[in-house]
């Protein structure tokens, strides 16, 4: 069963994510004896131990992280010119280094990126700088600790899929792309904040909304 | 103030549904507690010591009397019948049930209120002056600006993951009692070479563990550009921001790792893509939500009223309290009038039901039913006519909130601390009823004069003890609580970082070393001196000899 949201459906995914060989112990960052999960912005992603461990699927369509695609370009170009292979990227990767890898964003039919932790909201910055400044229309699909409470903002930052954590229902997910139904401020789904698209009332005609509750003192 | 039009009820509806469904995916064992706290966290619900504690925006510190009295209605049904407002303008719920947190907000929105991202790593709600829109000294009335800003900031989908959280303040006024330089952003109106209004932006500023200043990064922006100027501040932060490591995470590691002008030119860099977008505020929308605080609505008078004048000949309590209580108004013949919420005996900020209801029916018969909730932890009337402010003290007197101590040492800003904070290393409510008994003399109270005495129960600082005239932390050691002192603090346009004056102190040695500080202060003040100016004329040397100084044999 598949648990990808596309298009406000679940739908069968085709997609392969390959992902990495863990990290060595000794490159693993601890503090206070606890795995920090989060690394700042622009560290290396991979050693080339994990790159040389990772096991690429030889037909299909596949995910493969931008690590990976760096280092087999040359490999899997026919793949790539062939619509094979969409790139993820770690939410502490760059986008120049995803756009210098590949020259034209929109030769990827697919993007995506990782949300390592549901509170990592990196993730919403960089799709909605692939939606607007970098001019991306693909699919941008996201993916790791993606659960239906973060939908809402994902799907009005530009990403048009989710890969729903696979022990969470994807159908009871659906709903949360709802939550709202007129947000404040502008954003990729819509750029325009809430002024401009509705005419919305000032002092005097909300005061006569509210005057059966409270009447102003006379003086 | 600002009124809901359908846009925003339905917003707060829906909030409160989806909040609602939220919880009850949690009892259902849909949402792990790891799950659940960062959603709980966005609408202001902490776990705490004893239990849940619910903070509640009050935007900006603003609230109508039908919002007070309803307020008064919730502590009395869900809590204990009192709560406590904070350093933040909110109030705080210490006793809420979990499961009745969707009902309570249900009943907030009907009186459009609501607890959105109160709490959590995302914008949180915005503070000003309390004196905004009737401050003698305002430039211009930041709250038409504040209220557009909530607006932007609630649900913002970019920023609903920041590496931590994030506070904006902004002041519309000569002097800051906005507090914006101590702030993740602070926005700072003014009038430039031109007899333009300009807003200054700082960054970088916040008290906590590594208590700094902010730093201005850009000197002059129009305000049409507030929106989009912050959004690319949001942004350069939320994509370099550490995530790491929660102690170096929010905006000032950022700003002080990069340089602020290193800082200031990315941000510079990503503005230009934001720049006259349509987040640009228009010239309409700002006319609209500023017609929400108009002014006209007061009676022309004389700034003397003969009643007032005889009330306090004839009553020296009266009198005492008026002047520390009401406060220089734009319009000539009325007061702004702070009730203080610190009669010794009751934690700092603590206001029960009743007091709720008095206060919401004060300011309804004479300040245009509406208050203010102060980061000092105090009530504000902001709109009272001199002839009134008898009616009011006597109002206010029969229900415990006449402490004529207002600017004193005995207004203390105190946290909840280890009483009830789950963070809190020691309790901070005991330390300031100490001081309080200390000092019951109210003649020697206002012989001392302006004194700000800031308590936190650890370094996250919400009691503000780094820009305390006097800074009570409270510090664990083995064990065991300790209390490290402060001198210098101060907040306001001038603003500094209190200087520890040496080894901490415990809990029954606190009041006596406040004291000690205030009798090097008595001694070497000239006249008119505030203590604080004191402090800065002659440093915390002779104080930290005083208070450590062995006793004579």
């Amino acid at each position: 069963m598949s648990n990808l949201i596309k298009n406000n459906a679940v739908i069968a995914d085709e997609w392969t994510l390959v992902t990495l060989p863990p990290p060595p112990e000794s490159a693993v960052r601890k503090q206070a004896g606890k795995v920090v999960i989060f690394k700042v912005t622009g560290e290396p992603a991979a050693t080339p131990e994990q790159l040389d461990g990772a096991v690429i699927p030889t037909t299909g369509k596949i995910i493969v992280p931008l690590t990976l695609w760096q280092a087999r370009k040359q490999d899997l170009a026919a793949r790539a010119a062939n619509g094979e292979i969409g790139i993820w990227l770690e939410s502490y990767e760059l986008l120049e280094d995803l756009i210098a890898s590949v020259g034209d964003l929109n030769s990827l039919p697919l993007i995506a990126i990782h949300f390592p932790r549901f509170v990592d909201g990196r993730g919403f910055s960089l799709a909605a700088l692939l939606r607007t400044r970098y001019g991306y229309k693909n699919e941008l699909r996201a993916i790791g600790d993606v659960l239906r409470d973060q939908l809402y903002f994902m799907h009005r930052v530009g990403f048009d899929a989710y890969a729903i954590r696979a022990d969470r229902s994807a159908e009871d997910a659906l709903a949360s792309l709802r939550d709202f139904s007129s947000p404040y401020q502008g954003s990729v789904d819509n750029p325009l904040p809430v002024w401009r698209r509705h005419t919305r009332v000032a002092q005097h005609s909300a005061h006569s909304r509210v005057q059966a509750t409270h009447e102003d003192e006379v003086d | 103030m600002y009124i809901y039009d359908d846009i925003d009820q339905r917003i707060v509806d829906e909030r409160v549904a989806q909040y609602r469904d939220q919880t009850r995916r949690y009892f259902a064992g849909e949402l792990t507690d790891d799950e659940y706290r960062p959603l709980r966290l966005q609408n202001g619900l902490y776990i705490q010591r004893h239990a849940p504690m619910l903070r509640i925006a009050v935007p900006y510190g603003l609230l109508n009397s039908r919002q007070l009295h309803k307020l008064a209605d919730i502590t009395r049904r869900y809590d204990k019948g009192y709560g406590h407002f904070s350093t933040r303008q909110n109030l705080q719920l210490n006793w809420p049930k979990l499961e009745d947190v969707p009902d309570i907000l249900a009943e907030l929105a009907t009186v459009q209120m609501h607890g959105i991202q109160t709490s959590g790593s995302c914008i949180r709600a915005i503070t000003t002056d309390q004196f905004a829109g009737v401050a003698p000294d305002e430039i211009v009335d930041p709250r038409p600006l504040i209220e557009i800003l909530r607006q932007w900031s609630s649900f913002h989908p970019e920023f609903a993951g920041l590496p931590r959280k994030f506070k904006l303040a902004v002041s519309g006024s000569k002097e800051d009692r906005a507090l914006v330089q101590a702030h993740d952003i602070g926005l700072e109106f003014y009038l430039d070479t031109d007899n333009k209004i300009a807003i200054r932006v700082w960054v970088g500023g916040g008290l906590g563990r590594t208590p700094i200043l902010g730093t201005v990064i850009r000197e002059h922006l129009e305000w049409q550009h507030a929106l989009t100027y912050c959004e690319a501040i949001l942004r350069v932060y939320n994509i370099h921001g550490r995530r790491d490591n929660a102690y170096k995470a929010r905006i000032k590691i950022l700003v002080k790792a990069l340089g602020a002008e290193e800082f200031a030119r990315q941000v510079e860099a990503e503005w230009q893509h934001h720049k006259d977008g349509p987040s640009t505020i228009t010239q309409a929308e700002f006319d609209r939500v500023a017609s929400f605080f108009a002014t006209g609505r007061h009676t022309t008078l004389p700034d003397h009223d003969a009643a007032f004048e005889a009330a306090k000949a004839a009553n020296p309590a009266f009198a005492a309290w008026a002047k520390r209580s009401a406060h220089g108004h734009k319009v000539p013949g009325y007061r702004a009038v702070t009730i203080s919420l610190k009669p010794t005996g009751i934690a700092p900020g603590d206001a029960t039901a009743e007091q709720m209801d008095v206060l919401a029916d004060l300011a309804e018969k004479y300040s245009f039913g509406e208050l203010r909730v102060s980061h000092e932890q105090n009530i504000i009337l902001a709109d009272v006519k001199l002839g009134d402010l008898f009616a009011i003290w006597e109002g206010a007197r029969a229900h415990g909130l006449a402490t004529p101590n207002v600017g004193l040492l005995t207004d203390i800003i105190c946290c909840p601390g280890g009483d009830f904070c789950s963070l809190a290393n020691a309790k901070s409510i005991p330390i300031a009823e100490a001081i309080q008994r200390k000092f019951d003399d109210l003649d020697y109270l206002h012989d001392i004069g302006d004194l700000e005495l800031n308590i936190s129960g650890c370094m996250n600082s919400c009691g503000h003890h780094h820009i305390g005239h006097i800074g009570v932390l409270g510090v664990d050691k083995d064990g065991s609580e300790w209390y490290q002192i402060t001198v210098g603090g101060k907040q306001g346009s001038d603003a500094s970082i209190g200087t520890v004056i040496g080894p901490s102190f415990a809990a029954e040695e606190v009041p006596g070393v406040v004291e000690k500080l205030i009798e090097t202060y008595l001694g070497q003040r000239t006249d008119e001196e505030r203590f604080i100016d004191t402090v800065r004329r002659i440093g915390t040397a002779p104080f930290k000899a005083h208070v450590y100084a062995k006793e004579a044999a």
